[in-house]
């Protein structure tokens, strides 16, 4: 009864607003929760012309083709590869870039600095590809021909081309690209830090560098911990747009990461359900990682998604 | 206290130079690029522009601007990134707007319908299957529709409604005759503009910058966003398909090539370089609305 009124309340005050939360529903369901049904398609074997609900069952199959196919180990160790050195390569810089820019006693000098930080994040994932492949190219880049006059190289490294160095450039013009945007949360962390405690180390007699180690350091730490844990929890979520870019035959052996290769599986080989497989694998895998690392946060840090 | 001061000088110079090479990593590539796009191709090839422009010339853009894909991409992206940003916008503040009432019935369970998507999907060979039954493989739609909600972008605003907007100020006007929606045009929206405008520009360089759905669902080159023909003509091409992707029929392809691709580059860039520093001051408010749950 209690229920029922208080509904009838409910509607009756915001009736239009659950009319505005139609629409969003009606999108939520169609291209959202319907895809997921889509996924069944993994567990059976697709027929276009038999449809998602009318194809045979074949249990587990893909995913067993998928762990016995000598193909797809590598892909696994190149996700998790490439997902750990941006963790581990791309995570300080934002930091490291926000603890300078709290140094920076000019307000003007602090603002310009953010601004020019942040620009490479409004630029394209091709775009960025396509001048990492102009400036690097081994004959007519600008990057080698400083390397050839500073000696380093005797006549130009196939930086984009080759295999050898496709982690290398994924990781430094990742940085280049979102170091600055990513500053922003430790910048608002450190804004929030409480003044007094700088007066009282000055009083102390502390000086900068022991204020920074004794003030700052641990004033950023719990955002520094959270932003830590949730990365972490993304490692197997290589995005798909810049490794897709940056991939040519000649860095496949290294390039090919889970999202790639079940595109390519799916969209150009034309096997969905074989691909819809293995993107079930890493979405599986991904959440399960994504609740490990919560439960962590929670118990260490009393900090949660949820 | 001499020793004090002394170390204190030397910690400003660390922090200088850091800064300084901060701003010259960040910044070289940038100039480089703008040099590159007006000097003569030649002095590209052999590294005579190493920083400033060379023989400067705007060749490169007269022809950027006479490639038909380089104006009918740009046409498209501009479509795409209007309509979908009006369509992100409307869609997003009718969903923030319910989820932010303290006493609505049915909200957390929307909300939980809402957040859980952010972690789970059905992934990329779903949602392209989904996307050909609704039959909209080749129709702008495809580009626009499937993203029409981005679940962090509804977090910020439903944040914000909630904690930035005065309660008082909304109960106020309920008491006065004002009805829910009333209260969101009159009250609520003319309170969060800066709220607003980040999520406004957070979307708009989503689609601006996106290349992924437009692959994935488009087939005619007359729908192609910039994106796409920017990794047509930057990184897929040799030479060879470089002429006819740009219509240069030249012998001297690999001259023009050399600085036409700066040219390019630039011209997608630069919208976006130029309208971000002007609502730089809201970003921090910005994140912090994503950081806070709630």
């Amino acid at each position: 009864m209690n229920i029922k009124r208080s509904w009838h309340k409910s509607l009756t005050k915001y009736w239009q607003l659950y009319l505005l939360l139609i629409p969003v529903i009606a999108y939520f369901i169609l291209f959202k929760y319907k895809p997921m049904l889509g996924i069944q398609i993994a567990f059976r074997n697709y027929k276009l012309r038999r449809g998602m609900w009318g194809s045979e069952w074949v249990h587990l199959k893909h995913f067993e083709r998928f762990f016995s196919s000598y193909n797809s180990w590598p892909v696994i160790w190149n996700t998790l590869y490439l997902g750990f050195l941006t963790l581990l390569f791309c995570f300080p810089f934002p930091i490291m870039l926000a603890l300078v820019f709290n140094e920076l006693k000019n307000e003007r000098m602090r603002k310009t600095m953010q601004t020019i930080t942040y620009a490479p994040h409004f630029i394209s994932t091709i775009v960025v590809v396509g001048m990492l492949m102009a400036m690097c190219s081994p004959s007519t880049g600008i990057v080698n021909k400083l390397l050839i006059a500073l000696g380093i190289t005797k006549d130009g490294l196939y930086l984009m081309g080759s295999g050898r160095y496709f982690r290398l450039m994924y990781i430094l013009s990742g940085i280049w690209k979102d170091a600055g945007w990513n500053a922003i949360i430790f910048i608002s962390a450190l804004a929030a830090i409480d003044q007094s405690l700088y007066e009282a180390a000055r009083v102390d007699g502390a000086t900068r560098w022991q204020q920074l180690l004794h003030v700052t350091l641990p004033g950023i730490l719990p955002t520094v911990v959270i932003m830590l844990i949730l990365e972490s929890g993304k490692v197997l979520n290589i995005g798909f747009e810049k490794v897709y870019a940056m991939q040519t035959d000649l860095n496949l052996n290294v390039s090919e990461v889970i999202s790639t290769y079940t595109y390519k599986i799916g969209l150009e080989k034309l096997q969905y359900d074989y691909a819809t497989a293995i993107g079930l694998f890493n979405s599986v895998i991904s959440f399960i990682m994504l609740l490990a690392v919560n439960t962590v946060s929670k118990k260490l840090t009393e900090t949660s998604l949820w | 206290m001499q020793n004090e001061n002394h170390a204190d000088q030397r910690f400003q110079a660390v922090v200088n130079v850091l800064t300084v090479l901060i701003a010259v990593i960040t910044l070289y590539p940038l100039i480089y690029v703008l040099s590159a796009s007006i000097s003569a191709p030649a002095h590209i090839l052999s590294g005579k522009v190493w920083l400033w422009p060379v023989d400067i010339s705007f060749d490169s853009y007269r022809r950027v601007f006479s490639s038909a894909n380089i104006v009918i991409g740009y046409r498209n992206t501009i479509l795409y990134a209007a309509g979908g940003t009006l369509l992100n916008m409307l869609m997003t503040i009718m969903a923030a707007y319910p989820l932010s009432m303290p006493d609505m019935k049915g909200k957390s369970f929307v909300t939980v319908m809402i957040t859980f998507t952010m972690f789970f999907s059905g992934g990329m060979i779903p949602s392209y299957i989904n996307v050909k039954d609704l039959g909209l493989l080749d129709s702008p739609l495809s580009v626009i529709l499937p993203g029409a909600i981005n679940v962090t972008n509804l977090l910020i605003l439903r944040n914000y409604f909630v904690n930035s907007v005065p309660a008082g100020l909304r109960e106020a006007a309920a008491i006065d005759g004002c009805s829910p929606l009333g209260t969101l045009f009159k009250i609520v929206l003319p309170l969060s503009k800066s709220i607003l405008i980040v999520v406004t520009l957070y979307y708009f360089v989503g689609h601006w910058n996106s290349y992924f759905e437009a692959m994935l669902y488009l087939r005619d080159q007359n729908k192609y966003p910039l994106q796409v023909f920017l990794r047509q003509i930057l990184l897929l091409s040799q030479m060879g398909d470089m002429s006819e992707t740009m219509g240069v029929d030249d012998i001297n392809t690999t001259l023009i090539y050399a600085s036409l691709k700066y040219a390019i580059i630039v011209v997608s860039a630069v919208p976006l370089l130029v309208i971000y520093p002007l609502v730089q001051r809201f970003f921090e408010k910005g994140i912090m609305m994503g950081a806070i749950k709630g």
